[in-house]
């Protein structure tokens, strides 16, 4: 057999493998209607391992190709675009992580973040012990629901603040890397026209969307669950994150602080988004423990699960408060509400988070690419 | 498998586009129906996986295609590639059901995309499936699930109980059991015998040893050798089979599409000798690839290369399999093991016989050759920048045209003439309508039409 055989076993690189199957799907082409991946890969003779890289970020991992596939196993050409890729983006997540080293907690994710989570709990429980000097949980109920007496605001905004620059900073330097690896230059990236298209298709899940149909997730049957719960989710988090935003701006503009009334502003985002990141990510999970085993990188399975696990005990343990924050688990549950936040935040460069990152650049430059004319690749 | 073989009103042998079509069209008929597939599910739908669209009659532009394509000119097409080979009658009827095809397609899940990157020339007159043909039999299969049709795969007809040319049950090989099922209407829908590679060595002689089978290796034609052995009126001839060059690396089944080879018309193709043998810028590639398999096969040992140099490389479609290349003729003919001298000397003459002209590929344009046997009398560009690459190509079949005889009712006609309850549809009858040569997108649309017939009449005939 010739050594560029298409059904030769690359399996121990998932580049290797990668640029097989792209050399197979771009010889057949039957999927280019589903999704981006395909119209990008069209553009393309070789497989270069950023094309690699970029494509496989590119992927929404809907399934739809893989059920289409003439060639997925058990054909000998082996084709399987969905985990294929899958293998590469987790490769890609260590290779842009910054500050390297911290890369290596990508290895076992899971129990990375959950050492993570369970340090971040030690830590707020300690500080909360110093400032208070005695127990924790109060043994007179405040009606008020003053959480500030647990915590001083400063303590808790500088701390959170920090989390919160450092975790921005490691993002955007994760970026940096995808970009760089892309050769583009930044200032493409700020092109009005492909950062609004990219934007849309990102708001909007277009490519979880199948024109109305949904997408082959959790198996082969069509719908649009996936899509809806990650949205829940997303935009929980966004409305949670909003919530924290107005509070903050109400504490320094107006010197209004918490706790905020029940319909204030700051709560209402905050339950509302709650809600939405209780549901999301246990729709996520409840989808990811059901998916096609065949589609999937059993190897991210800890790294998914972490990252779910983490938002809904953020939002759990944030309802909690608000609903027993004049109660005597007041104290308690603050700390617990502070300890997973930090977790989450501090974890969200070093686990699933970054497809989000990744998966918009990926979007921007594929936006970036259509407005340039399609180059010789076979379409005469 | 779900369930034991039951017997059924209306049983339709295979697994593929047009079984599909004539099992959920019995069905609409209120029939109940089991459908057998000799292959396991993971390679069910037989070729109609590797297809990707079908063509379609449309006198205006329709959501899916441009323009118009009105019955008179798909007929001159048809004329066209059979040369005439054609029933007239059962070809005006696929073209005209044509125009509704789509629709009924629709509501059962199959959804459509725009023309294929690189088949532009095809947005007109054919219609592609979004996902192509694995993701329609999906769909079909889906609804087949849906709609309490029974399907059984591994399941594969050994052998028709035929009295007076009225079918009465069937015997089917299923988990190493062989057991009978009867219907009151048959319906077949198996497909040609181009897996076969007894069969084809017995119509095609060593040669055949040769050949690569582009799809399914499950179409062994058992029941149409059962039928024509039963006194089915037989159509076709077994030597005939449609057969594109393809690359001579592919797997011996299921290579499908991405084993195409599509830069003939902007190189020159010698054989193992070093020779040319046929002009490769006759016509354009499309209306000239189905005819590569059979120069291929006439060659010695069944086996040519293409060879481009690097002006042709990004002008075609990229293949699955990289070529061999090498900076100088020379090397190039060493790593296809071919006689270095006689290449050379191919190539030279080659060279020296183009004329000079406007390139184009994308119309019949003036470069040509001049005193060359045989000429090259489009697109002929010296081969000299390096570097040289090489594909080797074999024929690959892609259907045979061997089939039975039926009537515009799906029926199959027996020898005494008699219309049976036995109806056929897709590619075991698809030689009423295409004797030779081949329309992109025609398969499917036989398939899909005489599916739909072939299931509503034997759902008439079983319920009656």
């Amino acid at each position: 057999m010739h050594a560029d055989d298409p059904t030769a076993d690359g399996a121990n690189d998932p580049l290797v493998n990668g640029e097989r199957i792209m050399r197979i799907c771009n010889a057949c082409r039957y999927c280019e209607g589903y999704c981006a991946v395909f119209p990008a890969m069209e553009r393309r003779l070789q497989f270069t391992r950023s094309d690699l890289n970029y494509l496989a970020n590119l992927c929404h991992d809907c399934g739809e190709c893989y059920y289409a596939c003439q060639y997925s196993p058990p054909h000998e050409f082996n084709v399987n675009v969905p985990k294929s890729f899958a293998e590469i983006r987790a490769r890609t997540y260590r290779q842009y992580a910054w500050p390297a080293p911290l890369a290596a907690m990508f290895a076992r994710n899971g129990l990375a973040v959950s050492l993570v989570l369970a340090l971040m709990l030690v830590l707020a429980l300690s500080a909360a012990t110093l400032v208070l000097g005695k127990d924790l949980v109060a043994a007179t109920p405040d009606p008020a629901g003053d959480f500030y007496r647990f915590m001083p605001h400063r303590v808790m905004a500088g701390v959170l603040g920090g989390v919160f620059l450092f975790v921005a900073l490691a993002l955007a330097m994760g970026f940096i890397r995808f970009w760089r690896d892309m050769g583009e230059s930044l200032s493409e990236f700020t092109r009005p026209d492909a950062l609004r298209r990219a934007l849309g298709d990102v708001l909007t899940l277009k490519y979880l969307h199948g024109k109305g149909a949904g997408c082959t997730y959790p198996d082969e049957r069509r719908s649009q669950a996936r899509r809806w719960f990650h949205h829940l989710t997303f935009y929980g988090f966004a409305l949670c994150f909003a919530a924290t935003v107005v509070g903050t701006i109400y504490h320094y503009a107006f010197g209004w602080k918490a706790p905020y009334g029940y319909l204030s502003l700051p709560v209402v985002l905050g339950t509302s988004g709650g809600v939405g990141l209780l549901i999301g990510p246990a729709g996520l999970l409840w989808l990811k423990l059901r998916s096609d085993p065949q589609t999937s990188d059993p190897g991210q399975l800890g790294m998914d699960v972490a990252f779910i696990a983490l938002l809904f005990a953020t939002s759990l343990s944030g309802l909690a408060l608000l609903a027993l924050r004049d109660s005597s688990v007041c104290g308690l549950l603050l700390v617990v509400h502070l300890g997973v936040v930090s977790a989450l935040f501090l974890t969200l460069p070093y686990g699933k988070a970054v497809h989000g990152i990744y998966r918009s650049a990926a979007l921007v430059r594929c936006a970036l690419e259509k407005s340039q004319p399609m180059p010789d690749a076979g379409l005469d | 498998m779900p369930g034991a073989l039951q017997d059924c009103e209306v049983l339709v042998v295979g697994g593929g586009n047009a079984a599909l079509c004539a099992a959920l069209s019995a069905r609409e008929r209120g029939a109940s129906v089991t459908l057998l597939e000799s292959a396991p599910k993971a390679f069910r739908g037989g070729n109609s996986s590797h297809t990707r669209n079908l063509r379609c009659m449309h006198d205006a532009p329709t959501d899916l295609l441009t323009d118009a394509y009105p019955e008179q000119e798909y007929y001159g097409d048809l004329w066209r590639v059979t040369g005439g080979q054609t029933d007239e009658a059962l070809a005006r009827l696929t073209i005209r059901d044509s125009a509704a095809c789509t629709r009924w397609m629709k509501a059962y899940g199959v959804r459509f995309q725009p023309a294929l990157g690189g088949t532009l020339h095809l947005g007109r007159t054919n219609a592609f499936f979004l996902g192509g043909g694995k993701a329609l039999v999906n769909e079909y299969y889906a609804a087949a699930q849906r709609l309490g049709i029974q399907v059984h795969y591994d399941a594969e007809v050994v052998d028709l109980a035929i009295d007076d040319g009225a079918f009465d049950h069937a015997v089917v090989c299923a988990g190493g059991e062989k057991r009978r099922i009867a219907a009151r209407a048959l319906v077949v829908a198996s497909g040609g015998f181009e897996s076969n590679l007894a069969w084809l060595r017995q119509a095609w002689g060593p040669a055949a040893d040769n050949f690569l089978i582009r799809g399914t290796r499950y179409n062994m034609g058992k029941v149409l050798k059962v039928l024509i052995d039963r006194d089915a009126e037989k159509i076709g001839d077994p030597t005939q089979c449609h057969a594109v060059a393809i690359d001579a690396r592919a797997p011996k089944f299921d290579g499908g599409i991405v084993t195409r080879i599509d830069c003939v018309s902007l190189g020159i193709v010698v054989n193992r000798d070093g020779e040319r043998f046929y002009d490769e810028g006759e016509d354009f590639w499309p209306k000239r690839y189905a005819i590569w398999g059979r120069l291929v096969a006439q060659q010695p040992e069944q086996i040519a290369y293409c060879i481009i140099d690097s002006r042709a490389v990004g002008r075609f479609m990229p293949s699955v399999f990289p070529p061999f290349g090498a900076d100088s003729i020379e090397g190039l003919a060493s790593q296809l093991n071919l006689p270095a001298e006689r290449v050379i000397e191919t190539v030279r003459a080659f060279n020296q016989a183009v004329r000079p002209g406007r390139f184009d590929h994308a119309v019949l344009d003036d470069c040509r050759t001049r005193g060359l046997s045989p000429e090259k009398t489009h697109w002929a560009r010296a081969i000299d920048a390096p570097p040289y690459y090489g594909y080797p190509l074999r024929p690959g079949i892609t259907f045979t045209y061997l089939g039975v005889k039926v009537n515009e009712r799906a029926n199959v006609l027996m020898k005494n003439g008699s219309p049976s309850n036995i109806y056929a549809a897709g590619e075991i009858m698809a030689g009423n309508i295409l004797g030779k040569g081949y329309l992109a997108g025609f398969g499917m649309t036989i398939g899909t039409v005489f599916g739909r017939i072939a299931g509503q009449e034997a759902a008439i005939h079983a319920r009656r």
